[in-house]
């Protein structure tokens, strides 16, 4: 039985590119398609009728959402090929803890940079750099997150580096100064087919802050 | 299979998650009680990160975070399963639980925090969220089906930290009539001998609220303002 897989996303989305790198690193084919945020589809509501975000994946008419939810879904039922999680217990709850760590830190301290101004702007970047510098802490001196091989962890940080353009330049400082193994590294993934196809490219999601940043008031 | 300690905090819904889920699959563990005004080194060493209760010890490696735990349990222990082994059902499990921590919890502090002219809003949403999960355990003996599952432990905690946070901010949030199926659920899920064992108490909870102080930090708690 073949299968149907729909992916409803946005094409700036961290989350978003996180699912499509792990479809893309398990060579499955899909059906893309691009929701207006400001205009959701009723087959967004519909299928994810509690946050009514995206990414949504839906399997065979049926929706998984949430991005790491999703992306382990993929790892489980195609587990056959590229495993995007360890199997040892131990270095699974190692990855899903640092990823957790990404969930919760550095989609907000982002945000916060770009979106506000003076001093609340000022602690946000202070943040910025306490973040990376525990994950630079974590990757130590390996090539990935995952050791030897991109893995979870290394999928779930590496969407954020799309913005980085964004956020140094509207946050007036420069990431790779502060923060050159995190750079390193991410340029490191950019090397991987999958990855640097998936990514958008930096100055097109820096057009789109842009324009969102007029739309707060913010130019 | 080694050597378990779980570093906790006896008042803490996440806590009790870990201890159950152990319990239920019949693994023997120490139990180390932190204060939380006053974090051990132990605590600090284990999880540096975050520098929060609860952690998992196996073997001296530490696992953080409760839900990450609770899948290391499962994943480690394979009597009583916690999660479905469908990945779609897993999925579903995990949304929901996540759904759980960030939605229910927050939105019940919320209500409980509020200020006079906002509370009925608050309130209101609280409700609607423990409207969502009322209809998740409709017609069912618990969240995982006809055995307890991982939503369970994720949610078993509830009812009494509802009842904590009705008191603390002089609000209704569970209601009988409203969320029949929940109640019924809430009801015998706290009588169950392994989980009653260990589980926070409202009347525990409000005195520590009250006598470290903190009820008063709270605006809107009906503690602190003598109601």
């Amino acid at each position: 039985m073949a299968d149907e897989l729909v992916l409803l996303d946005f094409w700036p989305s961290m989350f978003g590119m996180r699912v499509r790198i792990a479809l893309a690193e398990k060579g499955i084919e899909y059906e893309y398609k691009e929701e207006d945020l400001r205009n959701k589809s009723p087959l967004l509501l519909e299928m994810n009728p509690i946050h009514k975000k995206i990414p949504v994946l839906i399997h065979n008419g049926k929706p998984v959402c949430e991005s790491l939810i999703i992306v382990q879904y993929i790892d489980e039922v195609w587990r056959d090929r590229s495993p995007l999680l360890p199997t040892d217990p131990y270095q699974r709850a190692h990855a899903r803890f640092w990823a957790d760590y990404v969930d919760k830190k550095v989609y907000e301290v982002s945000r916060k940079i770009w979106t506000t101004k003076g001093e609340e702007k000022e602690a946000g970047k202070k943040e910025f750099f306490e973040i990376f510098k525990t994950l630079e802490g974590e990757l130590g001196d390996k090539p990935y997150f995952g050791g030897e091989t991109f893995g979870f962890v290394d999928l779930s940080l590496i969407p954020f580096y799309s913005w980085f353009h964004a956020i140094e330049t509207f946050g007036e400082f420069n990431i790779e100064a502060e923060c050159p193994k995190i750079v390193a590294w991410a340029k490191r993934c950019l090397q991987i087919e999958t990855v640097a196809k998936t990514l958008p490219d930096q100055k097109k999601v820096y057009e789109f802050v842009g324009q969102m940043r007029k739309r707060f008031g913010l130019e | 299979m080694g050597e378990v300690k779980v570093i906790g905090a006896s008042l803490s819904s996440f806590c009790c998650r870990i201890e159950w889920a152990l319990k239920l699959k019949g693994v023997e563990y120490e139990y180390i009680e932190e204060d939380l005004r006053n974090k051990s080194p132990i605590l600090l060493q284990y999880n540096p990160v975050h520098k929060k209760i609860p952690v998992l010890v196996h073997n001296g490696k530490p696992v953080a975070e409760s839900l990450v735990i609770l899948e290391y349990i499962d994943e480690t222990w394979q009597e009583n399963p916690l999660l479905p082994k469908d990945p779609l059902e897993k999925s579903t499990a995990r949304f929901w639980a996540r759904f759980v921590d960030e939605k229910c919890i927050l939105s019940a502090w919320d209500a409980c925090r509020a200020e006079e002219h906002e509370k009925e809003r608050a309130v209101e949403s609280a409700q609607e969220s423990l409207g969502i999960i009322d209809k998740l355990i409709e017609g069912k003996k618990f969240f995982g089906g006809e055995t307890i599952g991982f939503l369970d432990l994720v949610v078993g905690s509830l009812p009494n930290w509802l009842k904590f946070l009705e008191e603390l901010g002089g609000i209704k949030l569970v209601d009988a009539e409203k969320f029949p199926s929940f109640h019924e659920w809430s009801k015998k899920f706290v009588e169950i001998p392994f989980i009653k064992e260990k589980i926070p108490m409202p009347d525990d909870l409000i005195n520590y609220f009250t006598t470290s102080g903190l009820a008063k930090t709270i605006r809107g708690s009906a503690l602190a303002n003598n109601k």
